[in-house]
């Protein structure tokens, strides 16, 4: 396993934050030369522990302004090759992430939207004529938080 | 609203975040000046928050990773503040969400194996304020995750 210490951690938790920060921008914060950040850095890349990164754009500033959640449980289980409820559901441009879970439903999936219209359109349209998709329930979102987590 | 340049700026820049500015300008059809006038711009009227770093927890040794989605005891005034407050304090948990729905709060948790996660649940999780119903949704595969806009 990877072994990480403080200024790895510390460092992590600033990338989180804002990834496009110089090595040397952190050399008063965590005390060390920009070149000895800067292999620090570079070597979360080479070792995966960063896997890439993220623009986050404000949403609502940007004309979307609903996000919801649908959890689905999939009709007729065993008949569907999941594979292709993957694959049709993946290609819909306003669905962003697709995490298949166990638990009440058997996917969970992050949808964005112009609006409610718009929402009820992408849900009538592409959702509800997946193949295999059965009981949808619906969250609508209202405010996010990603935390640093255990860095 | 966003003008055509803009639209195709975030389109590029979104599914490409570490892309080089001059090949950025040259794929949305403008000049390098043109495109850092227009990137300082859009991040001045905070439609670009941030470029954030993606951590990958599976090469750190966060092997598990849970949504528990939560109902709350709403009779109490205050109890999304108090519970949001005291779940920001359990350092395993890296997301929070709040909805209109069937479910309140979804708090996306990672551990390290199932005895860890046991133990977070068990200690931190179930000692949360005003919780009602905890419903966990077990993550095997993230199919899809592409948290951009179809811009």
């Amino acid at each position: 396993m990877t072994e990480l210490d403080e200024i790895d951690l510390q460092l992590l938790k600033e990338l989180q934050r804002d990834c496009s920060r110089s090595a040397g921008s952190f050399v008063d914060q965590v005390g060390l030369s920009q070149p000895a950040i800067w292999r620090r850095i570079k070597r979360f890349y080479n070792e995966g522990i960063i896997s890439g990164s993220r623009i986050v754009l404000d949403s609502e500033k940007v004309g979307f302004s609903v996000t919801v959640f649908l959890g689905i449980k999939l009709a007729r289980k065993g008949q569907i090759r999941l594979e292709d409820f993957e694959q049709a559901v993946t290609a819909i441009p306003e669905v962003q992430t697709v995490e298949h879970v166990l638990g009440v439903y058997d996917y969970r999936i992050r949808i964005i939207a112009r609006d409610i219209t718009d929402f009820e359109r992408i849900l009538r349209r592409r959702i509800m004529t997946l193949p295999g998709a059965g009981e949808i329930e619906a969250n609508v979102l209202l405010s996010e938080e990603k935390r640093h987590g255990p860095v | 609203m966003l003008k055509d340049l803009d639209a195709r700026i975030l389109r590029i820049y979104q599914s490409d975040p570490d892309i080089q500015m001059a090949q950025l300008a040259s794929k949305a059809g403008t000049t390098p000046a043109v495109l850092s006038r227009r990137l300082a711009r859009l991040r001045q009227n905070g439609q670009i928050v941030a470029k954030e770093a993606i951590i990958n927890w599976q090469i750190l040794g966060y092997k598990v990773e849970v949504s528990l989605r939560i109902t709350l005891d709403k009779t109490h005034h205050s109890a999304f503040d108090n519970f949001m407050s005291e779940a920001r304090k359990i350092e395993e948990v890296i997301e929070i969400q709040t909805f209109l729905g069937k479910v309140d709060v979804r708090l996306l948790l990672i551990a390290k194996n199932m005895d860890d996660y046991q133990k977070v649940y068990r200690e931190r999780i179930l000692r949360l304020p005003h919780l009602l119903e905890i419903e966990p949704l077990m993550h095997i595969a993230r199919v899809h995750n592409k948290e951009v806009l179809p811009i």
